[in-house]
């Protein structure tokens, strides 16, 4: 029976070329994404392994759970994750009120103009992050122009703590952040169908109702998707809250090099690695599941 | 039913211009569509027949001219005041809700009850033949069902008037036939006022109660299907709408035309034009028996068949002509008419009644 079978599948017109022709495509396809497997596994898999393995050894190099056990007795380990995330939160928060009005201006631009207005976006992103944040330090500090201005001018009569503190630090990340929101925003504008936005206007919808019951849900994906970009990229985020936040603000990327830079504890250090990474594997595993969701209100699988 | 007829609401056009940089798309147009019409803006694609229905609805603001709905002027009225439905190419239904949700959204704005607005919806719907698909998402839809959700979304508000921009261009053949009855037999049934855009001169004469063919921006032509297919005002109109042969005619002294040697026809009562076409309707002519005799009401034409295309319910025949003009034939396939007895180099001769002629002068305008 099974011998028929198989006398049949060779008899079949050229059915043994064609297998062996698709096996050998399938071979020549791995074997040139071969480099790139070996190169991503030594950059990323092996470093990773060591991370982890780092965070299980204590400062004897014993095996053992106490960098995690640490992080539960410790309340101030608490407190810099929330700040982590209150702060990565918040300025999210901000360049969506910033960034949404903005990505619609440009969705709504004429294509002419829309080259030179990106351009302005994504100017500052061609500029060292360390240049732009001493810029903001500039700004911002006790001597600084605003200050200056602001007082010369009678806006406000003494100099406003704008550095060093929680402002400066938000200030800092929004406008470092803010293409990150606006691109993936304006894609998703740009893609919504401009009859969409005129069988509303047809059916009595003034341009606030359009806006709000069409244009606004209509463009919710994107707004998911840069937000997701922004607050994740938040959550790691050190050189700018650092240098504005001056001191004052500690999140878990300060929080590792201080471990490093007093006590060259790697161990604790690794583990605080490892729960940011473990943190946001989480906001990204809910956001995806909610993302699903509107994939299937939209349509878009 | 959801609206009468003494509720639709006829459409004036008033010497419409729209350029766009140095073109028109729009010429000095006026239209007037009757109350309960439906009218079909007829013309190939740039010809300005969108422009027109998108002014109409009010998405572009005309150079200069006015629109009326009956004695209203809505020139410089915005489209969210205007009241009309329509219905778009790509259905633009909002993606974001469900069917029932698309369809009451006029009736959302409008505020109209809870109660009130589920009944009108679910009727539209009925009406659409979409009962129970209320709660889907527009994804899980066809084509042809979206494009009825997007008709039931225009009218469930009771406008009276009613655009509709290419509605059917997304549907396939057969699908696209099924909906031009049912447009048709829905147009009847509600009596609004209609407005209808197409290249489809097939689907404009399936449909309209009168077609105004469009070209350049300008009106060439507005009448009854009928009036346009049998008497074309200019050889755009004949070649746009149908298939036709055109065979350019000579002056025979000052009164008649004449096609080779044969004498043709009088010379029209129009306008004195120099040149004169004919034009001839594939299916007007017949192949002529060799033994049967010619008639004085007839026309007839010897050639030699070139080519022989058989379609099912007809076949094609190719003829040349005495002086190399190609002639096309469409011949029923029924078997008295013996198609498949003919052959390509035969020579043969083809009649068609002096009615059933078209004289058209060949120089525009």
């Amino acid at each position: 029976m099974r011998n028929s079978t198989k006398k049949n599948e060779y008899r079949a017109l050229n059915a043994r070329k064609l297998a062996v022709a698709q096996r050998r495509e399938t071979l020549r396809v791995l074997a040139l994404s071969f480099p790139a497997i070996v190169a991503i596994f030594a950059v990323i898999a092996v470093p990773m392994g060591w991370l982890f393995s780092l965070s299980f050894l204590d400062s004897s190099g014993q095996l053992s759970l106490v960098n995690y056990q640490k992080m539960f007795e410790y309340k101030s380990y608490l407190r810099v994750f929330r700040a982590t995330f209150n702060v990565s939160f918040l300025t999210t928060f901000l360049c969506i009120l910033i960034g949404y009005p903005l990505a619609y201006f440009l969705s709504q631009a004429p294509k002419k103009y829309v080259g030179i207005l990106m351009l302005a976006v994504l100017l500052p992103f061609w500029t060292s992050l360390l240049v732009r944040t001493y810029a903001w330090l500039v700004l911002l500090q006790r001597k600084g122009l605003i200050n200056n201005f602001a007082i010369d001018l009678g806006i406000w009569d003494a100099p406003i703590k704008l550095a060093h503190n929680l402002n400066g630090t938000l200030i800092g990340m929004v406008h470092i952040m803010l293409p990150f929101l606006i691109l993936p925003l304006y894609a998703a504008m740009r893609r919504i169908d401009r009859h969409v936005l005129q069988a509303a206007a047809n059916l009595g919808a003034n341009p606030i109702q359009a806006f709000w019951q069409i244009f606004v849900p209509l463009s919710l994906p994107g707004v998911v998707a840069g937000s997701l970009i922004v607050f994740v990229l938040c959550l790691g985020f050190y050189v700018t809250p650092a240098v504005l936040g001056g001191g004052k603000v500690i999140l878990v990327s300060m929080q590792i090099t201080a471990i490093l830079e007093d006590q060259f504890n790697w161990g604790a250090a690794s583990a605080l690695g490892v729960v940011l990474l473990v943190a946001t594997f989480i906001v990204l595993l809910l956001a995806s599941r909610f993302l699903k969701l509107d994939s299937v209100m939209f349509g878009k699988s | 039913m959801i609206s009468d007829k003494s509720a639709s609401l006829s459409i004036s056009v008033k010497e419409l211009t729209k350029k766009y940089g140095h073109v028109y798309a729009l010429n000095d147009v006026s239209i007037d569509v009757k109350a309960g019409e439906f009218l079909t803006l007829l013309g190939p694609s740039g010809s300005g027949k969108t422009t027109l229905l998108m002014a109409i609805a009010g998405f572009n603001r005309p150079d200069s001219g006015g629109i009326y709905f009956g004695k209203q002027d809505v020139t410089i009225l915005p489209p969210h005041k205007r009241g009309v439905g329509m219905v778009f190419q790509n259905y633009a239904l909002f993606p974001h809700m469900s069917v029932f949700d698309n369809v009451a959204f006029p009736l959302k704005l409008r505020k109209i009850e809870a109660d009130e607005k589920h009944r009108r919806v679910t009727e539209a719907l009925k009406t659409v033949q979409l009962t129970n698909f209320g709660e889907r998402g527009i994804e899980q839809l066809s084509g042809g069902q979206r494009q009825r959700v997007a008709l039931a979304r225009a009218f469930v508000f009771g406008p009276q008037i009613l655009l509709m921009d290419e509605p059917l261009s997304a549907l396939d053949k057969k699908l696209r036939e099924e909906m031009q009855i049912e447009l048709k037999q829905l147009h009847r049934q509600l009596g609004v006022t209609t407005v209808y855009v197409t290249h489809d001169q097939r689907e404009a004469l399936t449909m309209s109660d009168r077609i105004a063919v469009i070209n350049d921006g300008e009106l060439v032509q507005i009448g009854t299907p009928r009036d346009i297919y049998n008497n074309p005002a200019d050889h755009f109109v004949a070649s746009f709408i149908g298939e036709s042969t055109f065979l350019s005619l000579t002056k025979s002294g000052s009164d008649f035309l004449s096609f080779g040697t044969q004498r043709i026809s009088k010379v029209p009562n129009r306008r004195s034009h120099k040149n004169w076409l004919l034009v001839i309707r594939p299916e007007r002519l017949s192949i002529q028996n060799s033994n049967s005799r010619k008639v004085k009401s007839k026309l007839y034409f010897d050639g030699s068949i070139v080519e022989l295309v058989y379609q099912g319910e007809t076949a094609i025949v190719m003829m040349k002509l005495i002086n190399d003009q190609i002639m096309t034939i469409r011949m029923n396939t029924c078997s008295g008419d013996h198609v498949e007895l003919l052959q390509i180099g035969q020579q043969q001769t083809v009649a068609i009644d002096k009615d059933d002629i078209i004289i058209i002068p060949a120089d525009a305008k």
